[in-house]
């Protein structure tokens, strides 16, 4: 474990009991996140992405091996690591207001809104505070989300699946805005997907997971300045030698 | 843990309470028609309805099935009577207090049961075994219970109210304890993600999480509540609209029988307008129709 390693993941074993027996999902998972990287994991789907970053959260408890997070064994959810959930997890009773301040503790009213409301903006929602999430688009939502997780200033932010359900050109937008936040705080960012381009256009790093029960077959470096410039050789080299990987025919 | 919870929830017999919600949402929400055209239709369904019970009852004398002009003039006396308001409030009075008490114990109850897998484990098969059992069939327990004694209210309310009670307090329960059991595991894990536990969860999250199908199950233990409250009445009290009916039938005036029928059906509708006006206001910011 270097200095910069955020999360220490060792030999991390992780299956479900259920009535036709054991389904093994990990199978010796092994990955350092470096603090500060924006990495991505892709893999086949049903492999154990989602799992395994459930078990980053504390919210999946692995069967054996071992996951630090700044030296310490993950044992609990906490506000420090924010999970955004694939189809957003915001509360659908509560205004936009209420669900960024979800989590905000702050007995002061008036600290509390003044900090709401930076966050409101951070995610460009001015106007919608008063509004419900069945009254938001799909994007909409996903920024509400954004914005619950980033105002407990958590140090790391896990992200499932976060634009599965966007359409392609919010998806985009999206993709722009994620990365700026990253980039204007800081965070730590494990970003799961199944779409190689996706990690590859956001992540300095990605880790390609093998089918079930699954292992990080290895960690792709993807050094590239940004804003990123996405149709070069050296892109759609990365992009080949991981379907390769995976073991997709990229031809139809 | 919530995996085993949707599990269990969904082989007990909570489906049946999830169906039944489930399916009234659909009718709800499938009809976006504006309201004139609904209102033309009602009228013509109704319209139809009365024509062929004109049609079926076409020659008879009131002491056979009253036709639709019997009854309407049989309603001008019933209203004239004076005992029909009486008689409604006494309905109403006992209606009010059983599903009160009953959403009382069966909310709490049906929280405790669909969040904590044992209590549902113990008390839930206690639960779907009593519910089958017709309140009427409760009505000699009741008596025995509470025919003693005339403290605060009537000895005869009691016992209908405790009728009324049982009839509610089933499909409260069993909605509750589904709408607990199967709130979505994400919410949980935010909740649990972002710090929030004990009194702050249940007031924050499972609670309004719950919400939806509680007030369906509210809804559907009011109607229940209206229909048991007649039948109640027919033994063993001497007020109310199913003591209404049987008093017209013994004296042989099956039109005031049909007419008391009517007063009984606007109220029910009367009712579940109030109940389900409720729901949709807590509810239309969701995004959930329920009319
Ligand atoms: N609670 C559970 N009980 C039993 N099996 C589970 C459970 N959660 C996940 N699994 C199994 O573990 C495997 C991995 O699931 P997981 O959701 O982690 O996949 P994933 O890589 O995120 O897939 P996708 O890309 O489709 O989201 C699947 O085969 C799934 O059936
Ligand atoms: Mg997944």
């Amino acid at each position: 474990m270097t200095a910069s390693t955020k999360i220490f993941i060792r030999d991390v074993f992780k299956s479900f009991g259920t009535k036709k027996g054991d389904v093994h999902v990990l199978d010796g998972v092994n990955l350092d996140v470096r603090e500060g990287e924006f990495l991505a994991i892709v893999g086949p789907s049903g492999c154990g992405k989602s799992t395994l970053l459930n078990c980053m959260a504390a919210f999946e408890h692995i069967t054996r091996g071992s996951i630090q997070i700044d030296g310490v064994e993950v044992d609990e959810p906490t506000k420090k690591r924010v999970f955004v959930f694939q189809e957003t997890g915001i509360f659908p009773w509560m205004s936009v207001w209420d669900n960024i301040g979800f989590g905000v503790d702050e007995p002061d009213f008036e600290k509390k809104h003044e900090h709401v409301m930076k966050y409101i903006h951070l995610v460009g929602l001015e106007g919608f505070e008063k509004s419900f999430p069945a009254e938001l688009s799909g994007g909409m939502k996903q920024r509400v989300e954004f914005a619950r997780a980033l105002a407990v200033d958590p140090d790391v932010l896990y992200l499932d699946e976060p634009f599965g359900a966007l359409d392609a050109f919010t998806r985009l937008e999206m993709r722009r805005e994620i990365v700026r936040i990253w980039r204007e705080t800081k965070k730590t960012v494990i970003l799961v997907t199944h779409d190689v381009e996706e990690a590859l256009e956001l992540a300095d790093r990605v880790a390609v997971m093998t089918r079930r029960p699954a292992t990080i077959h290895s960690v792709i470096d993807n050094p590239m300045s940004r804003p990123r410039d996405c149709d070069t050789d050296d892109f759609r080299d990365r992009k080949h030698a991981i379907f390769k990987i995976l073991g997709v025919e990229r031809r139809v | 843990m919530n995996d085993v919870r949707i599990k269990i929830a969904m082989q007990s017999g909570t489906t049946a309470g999830i169906a039944v919600a489930k399916n009234l949402e659909a009718a709800g929400r499938a009809d976006k028609s504006a309201w004139p055209a609904k209102l033309g239709w009602s009228l013509a369904g109704w319209t139809i309805f009365v024509l062929a019970w004109h049609l079926v009852t076409l020659h008879n004398k009131i002491s056979d099935i009253p036709t639709p002009m019997q009854t309407w003039a049989a309603l001008a006396e019933i209203l004239e009577q004076g005992v029909l308001w009486k008689n409604v409030v006494a309905s109403v009075f006992r209606v009010a207090w059983g599903f009160a008490i009953a959403a009382l114990v069966g909310i709490p109850l049906g929280i405790l049961m669909g969040w904590y897998p044992l209590s549902r484990k113990l008390l839930n098969p206690v639960v779907q075994g009593l519910r089958p059992i017709s309140p009427i069939a409760w009505l000699p327990i009741a008596v025995t219970l509470f025919g003693g004694s005339d403290w605060l209210i009537d000895a005869s309310d009691k016992s209908a109210i405790f009728l009324i009670f049982l009839s509610s307090f089933f499909p409260i329960v069993t909605a509750t304890t589904a709408a607990v059991a199967t709130i979505e595991r994400k919410f949980l894990r935010s909740a649990a993600n972002f710090g929030v536990t004990g009194l702050d969860l249940f007031r924050r999250v499972i609670l309004p999480a719950a919400m939806p199908q509680i007030l369906t199950g509210l809804r559907l233990a009011l109607g229940i509540a209206w229909v048991v409250v007649v039948a109640a009445e027919m033994l063993g009290v001497s007020s109310g609209l199913g003591f209404q009916v049987n008093d017209a039938r013994n004296m042989l005036r099956n039109d005031w029988v049909t007419a008391a029928m009517v007063i009984i059906a606007l109220i029910g509708l009367a009712l579940d307008y109030g109940i389900s006006s409720i729901t949709s206001a807590t509810l239309a910011r969701r995004g959930v129709d329920q009319r």
